[in-house]
């Protein structure tokens, strides 16, 4: 069948696996994205900068502090979930009563400074950050040679992924956010502390970006604009599942990797585009976002 | 649930013409007239091609309550085909311009077509990431030139009379081009038509119920927002004999955003101001690199805080006029 094509499986399977793993980054990021603009009513334009933020302070750790990849796994999401609360307490917490699109305009300045910042220290060129010495290498298939680190990625991101969805929908804390989701209100009069939900929620979802970024160190490198590309890429991922549903969320990110993975062997000039036309298309036949509510 | 309170609603209250408005545009056009006898007239025509540039979005967000966070999209194309259009073909600058513009007009009807089709936060999000795809095309189509841009951009004689390569010449052209933008702005928002898109704005369903049909003033709307911006990067492209990747790339979205919040969003002097302080201040920070990333990022937060009625804004309410 591949012959038939004229494309080498080699060609193929890398190309897939590297669309699962931007799947795993667009996942990980519109999950977040979702879960913000649940609660908050936001769209989080500084995405894109907290999860660049994620990676440098993978890269820090490892720089000055001499602290593993698995250390930063951990800290770097903490780390920068912590400056989302302090984001959200001095800044986001003004804006709930206003229009949701002062959110994004806040947002969007926050990632203006973010990442002027990063840029005027470590300039605009990349940082490299060693892969850990545990997860280089790889195996052949047989079809294909699998780096070790690329499947680690897609691995991790699919679990993290799965446990949050578990978490929201399965779980009593889950339970409560969807409940002040729908209706924050009534969830306060029920005694429940609805903004130190709301701090918490933001603080997770950017954690989330965080993770990502993380990951994503040893495969990019680490650079002040590595994520400013890629949350418009997520935005687009975002109209085209509508924000509606978490596991919607996930399928979306993963299919959509997939998707621009594919292009790029059968079609390489459209793999830039092909998310953005995948998202006009959708926005003729279903509005709403595959997986989206009515408002 | 969009929230139409007085400072909760992304847009300023319904303005009504009165004769303060003919004062504060006697006012504005004195300064024009007057600037390029004490103004660098370079920095001069760059103000009002961005001003002219904002106005074009204001139009949009501040009087159909729509967010375009993909502007870049019309201004940059618009720019290409203009210089294209001088360059290649040996058109005469207002016909480059007009080319341009044309262009513009059509990817707004394309997109426009798309976009409105989401509201609020989806129809940020949708324009940008097709703006974003109109920027790659940019940077692969052949005819751009990629990183180069399209350079050395002839300005050429306007009509077989006025040669352009003059300065002060050319100045008087971007100004009577400005007016003509400024003043259909500022007629349409007047006009029954603008009343109509304002009440889209505040109350779609209320509107759609009266029998509006408000996706065609939408489209009507953008796509007039999309040609001006359009007008807008044609003469720039035609001033600076330049069209690069950089008028078609996100953050010039995101700039227009911040001139028109800066100036006051949904006023109709506000775009102008904005854009005048902000290509002033870039002039004026250029040299300190990511400086001006940052500096862009503390006003648009700021504003967002505690200045949303913008620089225009403000100045109407302690004269309690709307300007």
């Amino acid at each position: 069948m591949f012959a038939l094509l004229g494309i080498p499986p080699q060609a193929l399977f890398g190309q897939l696996l590297i669309g699962l793993i931007n799947g795993s980054f667009y996942a990980l990021l519109s999950l977040g994205l979702a879960v913000i603009f649940g609660l908050l009513n936001i769209i989080n334009f500084a995405h894109g900068a907290l999860y660049m933020m994620g990676a440098f302070f993978a890269w820090f750790l490892l720089q000055y502090l001499g602290l593993s990849y698995w250390w930063a796994l951990i800290l770097a999401p903490i780390g920068v979930g912590v400056v989302g609360v302090i984001l959200e307490r001095l800044f986001l917490k003004q804006l709930y009563k206003l229009d949701h699109l002062y959110g994004l305009l806040l947002t969007f300045g926050m990632a203006l400074v973010i990442e002027g910042l990063f840029r005027n220290k470590y300039g605009s060129s990349g940082l490299p950050y060693q892969m850990p010495s545990a997860l280089s290498g790889g195996r052949n298939l047989g079809f294909m040679f699998l780096p070790n680190y690329r499947a680690w990625v897609v691995l991790v991101s699919v679990s993290v992924c799965l446990l949050t969805w578990y978490v929201i929908e399965r779980t009593k804390l889950g339970s409560y956010l969807r409940a002040a989701t729908e209706n924050p209100g009534l969830v306060q009069a029920f005694g429940v502390n609805v903004p130190r939900m709301i701090t918490i929620t933001y603080g997770f979802g950017v954690a989330l970006a965080a993770f990502a970024g993380v990951l994503a160190a040893p495969i990019y490198q680490v650079s002040p604009q590595m994520g400013s590309n890629l949350i418009i890429v997520v935005f687009a991922v975002v109209v085209i599942g509508g924000m509606g549903s978490i596991m919607g969320s996930i399928l979306t990110g993963f299919a959509l990797g997939v998707i621009e993975g594919l292009t790029k062997v059968f079609y390489p000039e459209a793999s830039n585009t092909a998310i953005f036309v995948i998202m006009a298309i959708v926005l003729l036949i279903k509005p709403t976002g595959l997986f989206g509510r009515a408002h | 649930m969009v929230d139409v309170t007085s400072n909760g609603s992304i847009a300023a209250p319904t303005t009504v013409v009165a004769r303060h408005q003919y004062v504060a545009f006697a006012v504005m056009l004195a300064l024009l007239v007057a600037a390029p006898f004490f103004v660098y007239p370079i920095f001069l025509m760059d103000a009002l091609c961005f001003a002219l540039f904002a106005c074009a979005f204001n139009l949009l967000v501040g009087y159909a309550g729509l967010l375009s966070f993909g502007h870049a999209m019309f201004l940059g194309s618009a720019g290409y085909l203009s210089a294209h259009a001088a360059k290649v073909w040996g058109f005469p600058p207002e016909l480059a311009i007009v080319t341009g513009t044309a262009t513009a007009a059509l990817l707004g009807l394309i997109t426009g077509a798309l976009a409105i089709r989401r509201q609020g936060i989806y129809f940020a999000m949708t324009t940008l990431a097709l703006a974003q795809m109109i920027y790659f095309f940019c940077l692969e189509a052949k005819f751009t030139g990629g990183e180069d841009g399209i350079q050395r951009v002839p300005r050429g004689t306007l009509l077989g009379l006025f040669d352009l390569r003059d300065d002060l010449t050319l100045y008087w052209v971007v100004l009577a081009i400005f007016l003509f933008g400024f003043l259909l702005i500022y007629r349409t928002i007047h006009s029954p038509f603008g009343q109509v898109l304002k009440a889209i704005r505040e109350n779609e369903p209320r509107a759609v119920s009266l029998g509006y049909k408000a996706e065609q003033y939408k489209l009507i709307a953008f796509v007039l927002s999309a040609a001006l911006a359009g007008l807008a990067g044609s003469t720039k492209a035609i001033v600076f004999q330049l069209a690069s990747l950089t008028d078609v790339n996100w953050p010039m979205s995101g700039e227009v955003v911040l001139m028109t919040l800066l100036g006051g969003l949904g006023t109709v002097f506000g775009p102008v101001a904005g854009a005048f302080i902000v290509v002033a201040l870039e002039n004026y920070l250029a040299q300190l690199g990511a400086w001006v990333t940052i500096v862009q990022g503390i006003i648009f937060i700021v504003c967002v805080l505690t200045f949303r009625r913008g620089v225009i804004g403000e100045l109407g309410r302690l004269l309690k006029k709307s300007l």
